[in-house]
């Protein structure tokens, strides 16, 4: 993939008043890439993209798209279109007119519209409904055309305002692999605003996680996942166990913890890593800590006793009590083995790998 | 203690039948619409038959002749004056509700996408003018409009013209802007309610396609209010086909309409069946050309796309 820049956002804030929706964003987006823009609703992700799409102006900042300063240009020049959460789909118009809307003013040669659009509904699948009326549209239809009309003009760029919140589960997890295969089909850029962690994490070649107008990490979803800079960003992202730990040794990019009940570790110090006194706060996902069964044993190690217990069908979640951590830790465990029989009150042995366990910044 | 038992039983039953009486559906149904029912028979429906009966009688001096004729459709239809009087109210309320849409739909417009948070405050001051009798905003106009009027005296003020204007009064444009005046906030809401109706992220998403401001109004805006510019003309323009106050203020002997030969035949001419008769056909003229009026527009909707 070139590594060519296609958006540029260069420390953009917008204030109302005293509030800020969005506090000194930086970012840049490849060209080709599959970008997420996550994080809970208020966090600043919306306002990022409609100032990209050109419908809101940052109060400081600035914005270029493919190598263009974006300062002053209408929503209306921009090489840009966006997928909107409610699908604005032209409810006076069919299913033709709405994908062809963009094309009309563009008076391309007789039977090019009518190419463009078809070929357009033949990327969402939706080839022969062409005259159907906007208001007699499935939800799934809906968000179809609207993806089909943003498509049709051809866009540097395509903005994603949450667009499958509104779609139940299994058609939401259908989407993401079409949305995704026709992302890398066409090869545009797409920037996906959503809330939801496993959407981004599926989609995504980057994400950037957003909390209260700032952008707490950008990076790849395996990195976010494993490597979370922050308690926040670990939390929004899944169940964490965090493990308070003292500090024992430091040197460059390294720090030695030790957490007590399950001994020294050695860790990469996290991007945001401030010195706490002594101590530091370290983090280890539930699937990462696995049961150890009958004689079984492993090199690390913990035993504790389940106190709490919930059935997910293909996985239980148990709580275990570890003697030396304040809080019990969370352990997710595939009910292949029958983790969902193992009584309250047992006696429960852990194994984990160090190298899961990831200190946190503040 | 049986015989206690059945003794009971019996009302028990009976004021079951009237329970199920009381709360079946339609009887339900029937009770609540009633008094409004009742009104619109006695006030609605029963003076229009009365009228539509009057129409297939003749009148005959001081009684009335209760044989069934066509003869008052024979002189409404073909009587040159009824006729002519008729085309003109027609002419007259097609330009008034034409006109009232035309400025009525850039002040609902302005209310409804740029008034901000004083939109209740915008809605009451159109109000404003309801304020006062109907007849003082006709007069107004006269005052406005009159030989010695504010608007003569500014032209001549101005040196636009060298004497008053007699073109301004007693003639049918005088009728014309009276009604339109008049009638402009009943245009106004039904276009405000439409417009309001316009999901705004239509508008953006036609923006985001490529549109600017004025192809975003034509293709988006003005399509989906169609419906509140349909209710404003009809509600402009049925009654001022009837209307008789304003002509007979402001019109002069050109601006005389159906509505006051109508008024004639029932005071001094005392014809009350070829009144009736001229009601009649009036009614079946506008309710033809709202029906067109409504063709029309839809057509030139779906024209648009």
């Amino acid at each position: 993939m070139p590594e060519r820049t296609m958006i540029e956002i260069a420390s953009v804030t917008r204030s109302y008043g005293a509030f800020k929706a969005l506090d000194d964003a930086s970012l840049s987006i490849r060209e080709g890439e599959f970008f997420s823009l996550l994080g809970p609703s208020g966090c600043g992700k919306t306002t990022l993209l409609r100032m990209i799409a050109g419908f809101d102006t940052p109060t400081s900042g600035s914005i270029a798209i493919d190598g263009q300063p974006m300062n002053g240009i209408p929503a209306n020049r921009r090489p840009i279109n966006m997928v909107f959460q409610s699908y604005a789909i032209f409810p006076h118009l069919n299913v033709e007119q709405n994908v062809g809307y963009g094309l009309k003013r563009l008076r391309l040669e007789t039977g090019e519209e009518k190419r463009r659009v078809d070929e357009a509904l033949a990327m969402v699948s939706l080839s022969g409904l062409g005259k159907r009326g906007a208001t007699e549209l499935s939800g799934g239809q809906r968000q179809r055309v609207a993806l089909a009309r943003a498509l049709v003009m051809r866009p540097k760029v395509l903005l994603l305002d949450e667009p499958l919140s509104a779609l139940d589960k299994k058609l939401r997890e259908q989407m993401q692999v079409e949305l995704r295969r026709l992302q890398q089909a066409v090869g545009i850029t797409f920037i996906l605003v959503t809330h939801d962690q496993y959407e981004a994490l599926a989609m995504s070649d980057r994400i950037a996680v957003m909390f209260g107008g700032r952008i707490a990490q950008i990076a790849a979803p395996k990195e976010i996942y494993q490597r979370p800079v922050n308690r926040q960003v670990a939390d929004f992202l899944g169940g964490m166990n965090f493990v308070q730990a003292e500090i024992v040794g430091e040197d460059a990019g390294q720090i030695l913890v030790d957490t007590r009940a399950l001994g020294r570790v050695r860790t990469d110090k996290p991007k945001l890593f401030r010195k706490n006194g002594g101590s530091a706060t370290l983090g280890i996902r539930p699937e990462r800590l696995r049961v150890l069964w009958d004689e079984a044993t492993a090199k690390f190690e913990v035993a504790g006793k389940v106190v709490d217990r919930r059935y997910f069908g293909e996985i239980t979640h148990l709580i275990v009590e570890i003697p030396g951590l304040e809080k019990p830790l969370s352990v997710t465990e595939t009910n292949d083995f029958g983790a969902d029989d193992i009584p309250i009150g047992a006696p429960i042995r852990l194994a984990y790998d160090p190298d899961a366990l990831v200190a946190m910044g503040e | 203690m049986t015989a206690a038992a059945e003794g009971q039983a019996t009302p028990r039953i009976r004021r079951a039948a009237q329970k199920s009486l009381l709360q079946s559906e339609q009887a339900q149904g029937w009770a609540l619409i009633s008094p409004t029912f009742l009104f619109a028979l006695v006030l609605l429906v029963a003076p229009i038959l009365v009228v539509i009966a009057h129409s297939f009688w003749t009148q005959n001096y001081l009684t009335i002749d209760r044989t069934f004729t066509l003869e008052q459709y024979r002189i409404a239809l073909t009587e040159p004056i009824y006729r002519d009087l008729l085309v003109r109210s027609l002419y007259v309320s097609l330009l008034v509700s034409i006109f009232t849409v035309v400025l009525a739909y850039p002040i609902a417009y302005f209310i409804s996408f740029h008034s901000g948070r004083h939109k209740g405050l915008w809605l009451f001051l159109i109000t404003i003018p309801f304020w006062t009798s109907y007849l003082l905003r006709v007069m107004s106009w006269k005052v406005i409009l009159g030989y010695n009027g504010v608007l003569n005296s500014g032209l001549m003020g101005l040196g636009v013209i060298d004497e008053p204007s007699t073109a301004l009064l007693y003639n049918t444009t005088a009728v014309v802007i009276t009604l339109t005046h008049a009638w402009a906030a009943f245009a106004i809401l039904p276009i405000y309610v439409s417009l309001e109706k316009v999901d705004r992220t239509l508008l953006e998403a036609a923006t985001d396609l490529g549109d600017g401001p004025l192809r975003c109004f034509l293709r988006i805006t003005l399509p989906l209010s169609v419906p509140g510019i349909v209710s404003a003309l009809l509600i402009v323009m049925i009654p001022t086909v009837g209307d008789f106050v304003t002509p007979r203020l402001v019109g002069g002997k050109d601006g005389v309409m159906i509505a006051n030969a109508i008024q004639a035949q029932f005071g001094k001419a005392s014809n009350w069946p070829l009144g009736a008769a001229l009601s009649v056909t009036t009614m079946a003229v506008v309710t033809a050309m709202a029906a067109a009026a409504v063709f029309v527009i839809r057509g030139a909707a779906r024209l648009t796309r």
